[in-house]
């Protein structure tokens, strides 16, 4: 057991865990532990049920909210407790976990961007200026791995308790420290980390809901942005403000 | 083993807008031709799915495949060089049309001003104005270009209007402009209060159904906002593989091969005999020889090849001698940002070049005597269409990330509007292109090696044109305008534009320039560069309408040097 896991082990119950992902246990009947933990969805009341963890709300099950890349439903836990604090819930409308972002996430890092295929990753490797950009060794899924991890140990460091389980204001403290390039990272630097996680947060709300994400279209529905259109031709010339049901790439299929 | 083929009249290296268009002007006059692109065949039927700005807009599906190929980058000659291991600052083409088939479709023609820069800013203002900037004139004037401009202008279907100081015209567009919207005419209206001239951008989005000399026939544009790097599904934006590919196919001389990576010229020191390439899919190796070398691969490829191939005199950084890889130049950005509170406007509908311009700050238009800086740049207002994961305008004071954030990207998505500029970009001896001693590209060549950073020129100019931008937006009427960035350091980070240019210029004079005005190598009689590596230096436009107008006046030279041989100027 790594000196990690056993820092977990000490600070963290299992019933506090699945408090934690925002599950009661009685949630859990029927799925494995990722099953249930990973991958489902809440009432309003914030519990959930057997029907509605495998819904997506139109009697069809969501079958893209299944994780490709995590394993670990602790990890996923402080994924989904750090896009929430960048992209939270308020009055403006549905937050990145109601949106699905860490759905998307999880899918990009399994796929070509996670690894960073299309991009260059021969060595050798040194820091590089402010101006130089990118020169980690790591890609991408490596660096949420090592970023993940980080956050929760600077988290049971500074405040005794894991991340998911702070306040708000203590996880922007600490997410802030990772931005302002304060923590000691192996492989990449702190901010790096948190640019990649800010950026995949925001494309995660706005993508099309075809990557798992921007969940039936509500983050586009918050910015008044219609999606995939065909055509503007015959309102390209409005003096008024047109308001339109967007459309996803669904749409070309259905 | 490299396997010899049969000698063909001429080999082109990048099969995008230039490489089309010599393409369709050598097989038009019965020359055989072989074209060689290294990236994957495509058109119109491949953009059935287009609008997902994940996949193209943010992930450039349609970009450079870097993995394979790329640069490296520092700002100063002292420090080592880094891979440019993520495509940002500029997107990089690949694949049949090159970034013709991703770009927006702004086409202006250079100034005349440009191509006479250093004697006309030299006679107006003296020596001393153009003290530490290594610009020369082009060795070719507009008037000489005028023609070829307007056959380029046809071919990509360009609609606009004639700016009252932008160059003079001897024929209209060949299209009218594309439609005026609440926010274009915004847009004039303020400039027009401040004096200026504002014209309709000139547009390579049909603005009517068109059909080309080589009877392409284009469809009008939907305004439908998924434009710059994206391809278009309706065939209504200029793309090499719409309007000038599928003619030169239909000659029957032009043979274009994809998945061709060509790695060498191979010469005797005077001439080329044909070039060596690789099937990127098989690794198979192939020497195609050919009468005439054609390297049509933009700026960075066109420098590459002539430094990986020993073909001309490399540039020295320290003397200023040498000519491939002189000049490198970018564009300076200044523009500004407004943010309406109480307005509405319909921000996600667009056309890649929907926009407004005004030339009134533009190379000489304005007096520089008490200015340290010349040349100036087009100032816009382009209504692209905003898309949601590339469009987060928020005032300057907004965290990056939470609540607040998430409110005022979500306000602003539809209430902030944004005027740039293409700011001219002045060569100085330090910045260059040379080859990296250190990384390689995926058949083990040496990477391109940039050594790039903005200079006090750079800065002025961003710092003047930019209260300019300041003023037209304020006459806008926003509720308030973002507080713009120091221009410092180069970053090779955040995407600023693809208008790289220089690397192998053109000139009057071979000391001083590795081309002459048909794009014909001093050093190679039967090689022919084409691309914005020509420009000596950048203007204050976007490229690609010059580069047009060059790849004719290059076609024509082509022609001429295939019955004549020789030098042409």
């Amino acid at each position: 057991m790594s000196e990690h896991e056993q820092k977990q082990e000490s600070t963290m119950s299992r019933r506090r865990f699945i408090r934690n992902s925002g599950l009661v246990a009685g949630g859990l009947v029927g799925g494995g532990i990722l099953g249930g933990l990973i991958g489902a969805n809440m009432n309003k009341d914030g519990t959930a049920t057997e029907e509605n963890a495998h819904t997506n709300g139109h009697n069809q099950v969501a079958y893209q909210q299944s994780p490709l890349y995590f394993t670990n439903p602790e990890i996923f836990g402080i994924l989904q407790a750090a896009v929430e604090r960048i992209y939270p819930k308020d009055e403006n409308g549905p937050g990145a976990n109601d949106l699905d972002v860490p759905f998307f996430i999880d899918h990009q890092l399994a796929g070509s961007w996670g690894n960073n295929t299309r991009e260059y990753m021969q060595g050798p490797f040194f820091p590089g200026s402010n101006f130089q950009g990118y020169q980690s060794p790591l890609k991408r899924h490596e660096v949420f791995d090592v970023g993940l991890v980080a956050l929760q140990t600077y988290s049971n460091d500074k405040f005794n308790k894991p991340f998911a389980e702070l306040e708000g204001e203590q996880q922007d403290e600490i997410l802030t420290a990772f931005e302002e390039d304060k923590v000691e990272l192996r492989g990449v630097t702190s901010r790096t980390f948190f640019n990649i996680l800010r950026a995949a947060t925001i494309e995660g709300v706005y993508a099309d809901p075809a990557y798992a994400g921007n969940k039936n279209m509500e983050g586009w529905k918050m910015k008044d942005f219609p999606g995939h259109q065909m055509s503007y031709i015959n309102q390209i010339e409005s003096e008024k403000f047109v308001k339109i049901e967007p459309n996803s790439l669904h749409s070309y299929t259905k | 083993m490299a396997k010899t083929l049969p000698k063909t009249d001429a080999v082109i290296v990048g099969v995008g807008w230039a490489g089309g268009i010599i393409a369709a002007e050598l097989g038009k006059q019965g020359l055989k031709v072989v074209g060689l692109e290294r990236g994957k065949e495509r058109g119109v039927k491949d953009y059935y799915v287009v609008h997902d700005e994940l996949r193209y807009g943010i992930r450039y599906e349609l970009m450079q495949d870097l993995s394979k190929e790329t640069i490296t980058f520092r700002n100063q000659g002292k420090e080592r060089a880094l891979p440019m291991r993520q495509l940002g600052s500029f997107l990089l083409g690949e694949g049949l049309g090159g970034s013709g088939v991703h770009w927006n479709g702004h086409t202006f023609r250079f100034l005349p001003y440009d191509f006479e820069i250093k004697s006309q800013t030299v006679k107006k203002y003296g020596e001393a104005k153009i003290k530490g900037l290594q610009v020369q004139d082009w060795g070719i004037t507009y008037d000489e270009l005028e023609p070829y401009f307007y056959e380029f202008e046809k071919a990509a279907g360009i609609g606009g209007e004639e700016g009252e100081l932008g160059p003079k015209r001897a024929n209209p567009f060949p299209n009218p402009p594309m439609k005026e919207t609440p926010i274009t005419a915004r847009f004039k209206e303020a400039a027009k209060s401040l004096g200026m001239k504002p014209y309709h951008m000139p547009s390579g989005n049909m603005s009517q159904a068109y059909e080309n000399q080589y009877g392409a026939k284009l469809a009008p544009c939907q305004y439908c906002a998924f434009c710059e790097r994206f391809g278009c599904e309706y065939g209504a934006k200029a793309d090499p593989t719409v309007a000038v590919i599928p003619f030169a196919k239909e000659t029957g001389n032009v043979d274009i091969r994809n998945f061709a990576n060509v790695t060498e010229i191979i010469h005797d020191g005077k001439k080329a005999t044909g070039v060596r390439y690789v099937d990127v899919q098989t690794k198979e190796e192939f020497i195609q020889p050919a009468e005439m070398v054609i390297l049509t691969s933009y700026v960075m490829n066109n420098t590459r090849l002539l430094l990986t191939s020993k073909l001309g005199r490399p540039y020295n950084p320290d003397t200023g001698s040498g000519v491939i890889g002189k000049n490198y130049c970018y564009q300076i950005l200044p523009g500004s940002a407004g943010f309406f509170d109480e307005e509405q406007f319909n921000t996600f509908m667009g056309a890649g070049a929907l926009g407004a311009t005004v030339d009134d700050y533009n190379g000489d238009n304005f007096d520089h005597s008490d200015l340290g800086f010349i040349h100036g740049g087009s100032i816009s207002l382009n209504q692209s269409g905003y898309r949601p994961i590339q469009y987060n305008m928020v005032p300057t004071d907004t965290p990056k990330w939470g609540s607040k954030f998430k409110e005022n990207s979500i306000k602003y998505f539809t209430r902030a509007l944004s005027i740039g500029t293409q700011g001219a970009s002045m060569p100085v001896q330090h910045n260059y292109m040379d080859l990296d001693p250190s990384y390689k590209d995926a058949y083990g060549l040496p990477l391109l090696r940039l050594t790039y950073d903005f200079t006090e020129q750079d800065k002025n100019l961003y710092n003047y044109v930019g209260k300019i931008t300041d003023k037209i937006m304020q006459e806008m009427g926003p509720a308030k305008i973002n507080d713009r960035q120091q221009l410092e350091h180069y970053d090779i980070v955040p995407y600023q534009t693809t208008h790289n240019t220089g690397g192998v210029i053109m000139g009057a004079e071979p000391e001083t320039s590795a081309v002459n005005n048909y794009l014909q190598m001093w050093d190679a009689e039967n090689v022919f560069v084409i691309g914005a590596s020509a420009f000596p230096h950048n203007g204050g436009y976007n490229p690609t309408g010059t580069v047009g107008a060059l790849a004719y006046r290059a076609a024509e030279g082509i022609i001429k040097y295939s019955k004549e041989g020789g030098l042409l100027a």
